[in-house]
């Protein structure tokens, strides 16, 4: 796909593996690269990609085949309005070095989205300019959507512990 | 107080001057308001009646959608979408359904793509309606919110024929829908189409001239075409910036390329244009309902076979006891609960993969094929299980962009489901949208950005 | 003596009857029953002609509280004070299974139930409930302000 040839060719070794399972471009890029990815696929005419349409993660613990690999796996939807292409970049970060850089520059909606991503998973965003929870209350312990967190755990502020 | 205070500050105390003093009033609006949009807590600081900062605060709906969806199996989530944007449920629906059909590779029969376009129109309408008609009731409009909530109730009654319910329908399946439309639908979709439209010339005539509908809503709530991209807004307020982004068109899915429609924009992005983009949809979502009822492949099925029906719990009571021998040609009298799903109709509607979608009750009662195909698709271990590996689906919701990204690691759980909601950028934008608004003016700002709770706390 | 009882109780259903039939409601809207209570508000399932169709959006101006909608964890204290800055005499109408029980929201953020919280007077569950259902519920409300012991 044009767009995968084009991000392996500027970037090289940065794009750590591609695919295009069901029809989507797909690219893994090593965390030092990402800001310059990100940067070059909003500027770059080929490209284009105007609009980050979302900004996720996933928690791979418990995937089977990828217990021991990098834990997280934050997700970037990118969408080009000129050419009306998609692609999906991931980084993958360790448990104990969760740590991302932000793309808060780039587009503002990053803010927010990167602030989920902190609330539900615990990975920090370097640079973020206010990293607080954004669902979830300031007193709430734990990062509920990573696996090792039971689905009815409830941490109320008020009425019966439960 | 300096040396010789001016009157302001005389009267009013120290500080409370030329703004140097810099007192501003910390006024909270939220979580619970009477905006009846949802509950969001907005923290002004207003200078005078002028709004200098805004922080929005969410997450007070947050119901854990996406770690529910990892709980049971694929088609568990269904209600749990339906949730989501509940004034638009059926696109919620349909959209993750196809999220896990890309998963899966699978392909819907003709006749479903078409009744997924023409239910998911009925559900815009209803979305739009409940918008303009909310903020309008914000800003003193009340008749129109009374007039949009009748039409609301027509087009719920049409969703009741097709659904069996109102609002939380949960009416996709993954591989199809739940059941065939019923007979006589399309009569009824044109008569609640012409009393809707009806309802649309009254507000129009109410709304869109009005002197001070206009002034409050022109010019208020502006947000330039470039913030718009930048800040990653689609939809109706993208539309009114100026930009024709809509899912429908740059990436059709369903049946959305087989039936004409225009895609209304307008240029100044502000809250005038969005109510302008929204009254525009609703007709253009009529016009897409009307024709894909009408290009509808398939129809009714008529089955022609050799012996007495039988009504249901005989033929049930037939299987079990294991005379099973020619149970399956015998036709069933359905009872006008299930209308739609007898055997034809089902298989007209729903793709035809065997481990993925159930099979019709005349299958499962009726030979032991059925009834293992049955089992395994509703014990706990077996069920839908994808291969390896994840899929992004975008549709057009009624606020926007929805996506639905989903992860399978093979199993008969979803690894992880992630919807990409729509209005959550329009929320974020909120501050840059109100800065040096007044306090006034946030109220039609908010009710254009229709904020869903649901959607945006998930 | 009888006659002193025979007058209050004439009076306390006299009280009844007029409070039963001019309820101010807080809708305290927060999710999907939301529209549901819109549609019962509105012309089609008329709430107005049981005397209830004025909601008044602040909390010292109303008597019935409806709940309607789930409830987290992070909404339960903004509830709780709502219901405390209430004058008496208050009811609370729990509209919908998530503040009846928590709904099907058996996880880390919802409340089971706002009666863990609040008394809670009526129960309408329903997911959401249909209008006929909603109206049945404020009917049973009305009985019950219309029979209890009216203080003043």
């Amino acid at each position: 796909m044009a767009v995968l040839d084009r991000l392996r060719e500027r970037l090289g070794p940065a794009v750590v593996e591609t695919h295009e399972h069901r029809g989507d471009a797909t690219a893994v890029i090593e965390r030092g690269a990402l800001l310059e990815t990100l940067q070059l696929c909003r500027d770059e005419p080929d490209l284009a990609f105007e609009v980050l349409m979302d900004l996720t993660a996933a928690d791979y613990s418990r995937f089977p085949g990828r217990e021991d690999g990098p834990r997280f796996e934050v997700v970037y939807h990118l969408y080009s309005i000129t050419h009306n292409h998609r692609v999906r970049l991931k980084v993958r970060v360790d448990e104990d070095d969760a740590v991302v850089p932000s793309a808060t520059g780039l587009w503002p909606i990053a803010n927010w989205l990167e602030r989920e991503v902190w609330d539900m998973f615990g990975v920090r965003f370097s640079d973020h300019p206010n990293l607080r929870r954004l669902l979830l209350y300031e007193e709430f312990v734990g990062h509920p959507l990573r696996k090792d967190y039971p689905i009815n755990r409830r941490q109320p502020l008020i009425g019966p512990q439960t | 107080m300096s040396i010789t205070p001016t009157r302001r500050e005389f009267m009013l105390g120290e500080g409370s001057g030329t703004g140097s003093g810099g007192q501003n009033l910390h006024v909270g609006v939220g979580p619970a308001h009477p905006a009846m949009h949802g509950i969001i807590r907005i923290a002004t600081e207003l200078d005078g009646e002028y709004i200098r900062k805004a922080d929005v605060e969410i997450g007070y709906l947050h119901r854990a959608f996406e770690k529910d969806c990892e709980v049971g199996g694929y088609n568990n989530a269904i209600p749990y979408t339906d949730r989501l944007n509940y004034v638009s449920p059926l696109i919620n629906n349909f959209a993750y359904a196809s999220a896990v059909e890309k998963l899966l590779g699978i392909e819907v029969t003709e006749r479903c793509k078409f009744i997924r376009t023409a239910m998911s129109e009925i559900s815009r309408i209803c979305d739009h309606l409940t918008c303009v008609g909310a903020s309008a009731m914000e800003l003193g409009a009340f008749t129109v919110f009374l007039y949009m909530i009748k039409a609301r109730e027509f087009l719920w009654e049409l969703v009741e024929d097709v659904t069996g319910a109102r609002l939380t329908i949960s009416y996709g399946r993954v591989g199809g829908v739940k059941a065939d439309l019923p007979d006589g639908f399309a009569t009824k979709v044109g008569h609640a189409f012409k009393q809707t439209r009806e309802v649309l010339d009254e507000v129009h005539r109410l709304l869109t001239g009005n002197r001070i509908f206009m002034d409050r809503m022109i010019g208020v709530g502006t947000l330039s075409r470039e913030d718009t991209i930048a800040w990653g807004i689609t939809g109706p307020l993208l539309r009114a910036a100026g930009v024709p982004y809509d899912v429908r068109r740059a990436q059709p899915h369903w049946a959305y390329d087989r039936v004409e429609f225009e895609v209304p924009t307008q240029k100044d992005g502000d809250n005038y244009s969005r109510y302008l983009v929204r009254m525009a949809e609703m007709e253009q979502a009529m016009r897409i309902a009307e024709q894909a009822l009408e290009r509808m492949p398939g129809g009714p099925v008529n089955v022609d076979f050799e012996g007495r029906p039988l009504d249901p719990a005989s033929y049930v009571d037939q299987g079990k006891q294991g005379k099973t021998e020619g149970l399956l040609l015998v036709p069933i009298r359905l009872s006008p609960n299930l209308q739609g799903q007898s055997r034809g109709a089902l298989q007209q509607v729903n793709a035809a993969d065997k481990r993925v979608v159930l099979p019709p009750k005349e299958n499962a009662y009726g030979s032991i094929e059925g009834l293992m195909n049955h089992f395994m698709l509703i014990m706990e271990g077996y069920g839908i299980r994808p291969p390896q590996g994840e899929a992004y689906f975008a549709s057009e919701g009624a606020n926007g962009e929805l996506g639905f990204y989903v992860i399978s690691d093979g199993s008969d759980r979803p690894y992880r489901v992630r919807c990409r909601p729509p209005c959550l950028p329009p929320v974020a934008a909120l501050p840059k949208m109100i800065e040096n608004e007044m306090v006034a003016d946030l109220i039609p700002t908010f009710g254009s950005v229709n904020m869903i709770g649901g959607e945006l706390d998930r | 003596m009888g006659v002193g009882s025979f007058f209050t109780s004439k009076l306390d259903e006299a009280i009844g009857w007029a409070r039963k039939y001019s309820i101010f409601q807080y809708p305290f809207v927060t999710a999907c029953c939301g529209m549901e209570y819109m549609a019962a508000a509105c012309s089609h399932y008329d709430v107005d002609r049981f005397g209830a169709g004025l909601p008044r959006f602040s909390p010292r101006q109303a008597d019935v509280l409806f709940v309607v909608g789930t409830i987290s964890h992070k909404m339960a204290p903004v509830l709780k004070r709502i219901y405390d800055q209430m004058t008496e005499p208050k009811w609370v109408v729990a509209f919908g299974v998530c503040t009846c029980t928590g709904g099907f929201y058996d996880n880390y953020a919802t409340v089971q139930g706002i009666d863990t919280i609040i008394p809670v007077d009526v129960y309408i569950p329903g997911c959401p409930p249909r209008p006929e259902s909603v109206l049945d519920g404020l009917m049973k409300l009305q009985d019950k302000i219309a029979i209890q012991t009216q203080r003043f």
